[in-house]
């Protein structure tokens, strides 16, 4: 029994980074319709500025602004720059641009800061069954579906985000400025991807560290319905104890494949993702 | 107030590709009342619409809103200087809730209207019993109240409807043509609308403008054209 809480405490911890990485794919393709492949180089991008600037200043948490900060610059330019001027032509332009920003960013990073691994530490300690790094990982994953949810429920500014994400033409007439709105979603987006990657990345860095994260995160996502942000979320975290389980009870080498048994098994009972809405009647 | 008109379009000329949709299109529309734009499927109604408020871009001619040139505005200002704009179909966004999408309305104003708020309420009842359900529940009529009421929250200046009787049933078409009567009525409103139901459209309205080919073919007081048979039969089809 015991045993079996640990694994659902580790899988819990592990299942957070992906959750956060699939949510800030599920914000972009919200808003544009558009799977986001760059999304792991933004979140490579960002732990490195966090680690650059904690060897700097000495502070991890100083680092960790850095890292979200890092985040919201570079998916607000990358839609302004980037995908904007290409997407507009067809949408697999977009796909395609997104993969190429990936590619670019990587070999960047890999340029700048060298191949090599880099130590990279933790929030807290990570010893221990639940150790309070875990328990970080949960709570800013959990603190940041909630602040998400209160934003785009409650305020004014959720409500543009998302009429320009349902009926961009209905939000211009309402006076919205929806392209505005695009580059803050992929700029918010991209700061969660940042987030996913501050849990992710430790205890080493290297520009291909993000690699299974990613292919998890995008599990997580399609798991959850991909327009879904707490379905991503819930995908996450069922990844993350699926692995943990299989890791923990048959064995780690077959980790990988518990997230294409579970990506089969839900795909095939619901299709659309676990907590895909009925389809809204357009007029 | 100044005694020129409220909206003038001047040489307005569009296309959709190469096609011309608008021809040189001129017209005035005074402060205050109710007008049509009336043609075939095709005439260039609804560019007309689009057109004036930025959705659709204008290759030569002029927008004025109260003397201020508005020709090459981005859409998302119209709103912001009195042009409240329903689209073919409304534009209700069925995700969200009646009142979200009565908010959205107003949202360019800054902080939210309780008062506007109760006034479009009002005006439509059935919108204040399903406030808080996603407008995706709404019935036809209803998606049309709540994009007209949605403008309205807007407080604009005009009131531009692109066929808000299209899918509707006849008594809910008059109950809504209805409605826009007593809107003008009641207040400074200025609305202009697009209709393909020519017979129902010119009996409600105060002035007609027929369009035919993307070009104003004629225009006249709404029972003048009614009871001129040639329009009638070259233009409306009736």
């Amino acid at each position: 029994m015991t045993h079996f809480i640990n694994l659902t405490l580790n899988g819990l911890a592990t299942g957070a980074a992906y959750a956060a990485l699939a949510l800030s794919l599920v914000i972009i393709y919200q808003a544009t319709r558009l799977v986001n492949f760059a999304q792991p180089a933004f979140a490579l991008l960002s732990v490195y500025a966090a680690l650059a600037v904690t060897q700097l200043t000495g502070s991890y948490w100083i680092g960790f602004a850095a890292a979200l900060a890092t985040g919201l610059t570079v998916g607000a330019a990358a839609e302004r720059l980037v995908v904007r001027p290409i997407a507009r032509v067809s949408p697999l332009n977009g796909i395609i641009v997104t993969l190429g920003m990936l590619l670019v960013v990587q070999g960047v990073v890999g340029m700048v800061w060298g191949n090599e691994q880099h130590g990279f530490g933790y929030a807290f300690s990570y010893v221990g069954r639940f150790s309070p790094a875990d328990a970080f990982a949960v709570g800013a994953v959990a603190a940041v579906a909630v602040l998400l949810f209160l934003l785009y429920r409650f305020t004014p500014f959720g409500l543009r985000m998302r009429a320009a994400a349902h009926h961009p033409e209905a939000a211009r007439l309402s006076g919205v400025r929806v392209g505005l709105m695009l580059t803050a979603g992929w700029a918010i987006a991209s700061a969660i991807g940042a987030l996913a990657g501050m849990l992710a990345g430790p205890p080493f860095l290297s520009p291909n560290v993000f690699d299974t994260v990613f292919v998890f995160g995008i599990t997580a996502a399609v798991i959850g319905g991909l327009d879904n942000p707490f379905g991503s979320i819930l995908g996450g975290m069922l990844i993350g104890l699926g692995g943990s389980y299989v890791s923990g009870y048959l064995g780690s080498e077959l980790a990988t494949l518990s997230a294409l048994v579970i990506v089969v098994v839900v795909l095939s009972v619901r299709p659309d993702g676990i907590l895909a809405r009925p389809t809204a009647r357009k007029v | 107030m100044s005694d020129k008109p409220l909206l003038q379009v001047q040489d307005l000329t569009a296309h959709h590709g190469a096609v011309r949709a608008l021809d040189r299109v001129t017209l005035d529309v005074p402060e205050r009342g109710l007008y049509a734009v009336l043609g075939a499927n095709g005439a260039g109604k609804s560019t007309l619409l689009r057109t004036l408020t930025g959705l659709h871009p204008a290759t030569s001619g002029r927008v004025t809103l109260d003397g201020e040139d508005i020709t090459h505005l981005p859409a998302e200002r119209a709103v912001t200087k009195g042009l409240a704009h329903v689209p073919e179909g409304g534009g209700v966004i069925v995700e969200l809730t009646v009142e979200e999408n009565l908010r959205l309305g107003g949202i360019w104003r800054g902080r939210h209207d309780p008062d506007t708020m109760a006034e479009v309420l009002d005006l439509f009842p059935p919108l204040e019993q399903r406030r808080g359900k996603p407008a995706g529940t709404l019935s036809g009529g209803e998606r049309q109240m709540l994009a007209i009421g949605r403008a309205l929250m807007a407080r604009p200046r005009v009131l531009l409807l692109d066929e808000p009787s299209l899918g509707l049933a006849p008594m809910i078409t008059e109950q809504i043509f209805t409605l826009l009567g007593d809107l003008r009525d009641r207040t400074w409103l200025t609305v202009v609308l697009v209709e393909q139901n020519a017979a129902g459209a010119l009996s409600t309205t105060d002035h007609g403008f027929v369009l035919d080919q993307g070009r104003l073919a004629a225009e006249g007081a709404s029972d003048d054209l009614l009871s001129d048979d040639r329009t009638r039969h070259a233009y409306l089809g009736f």
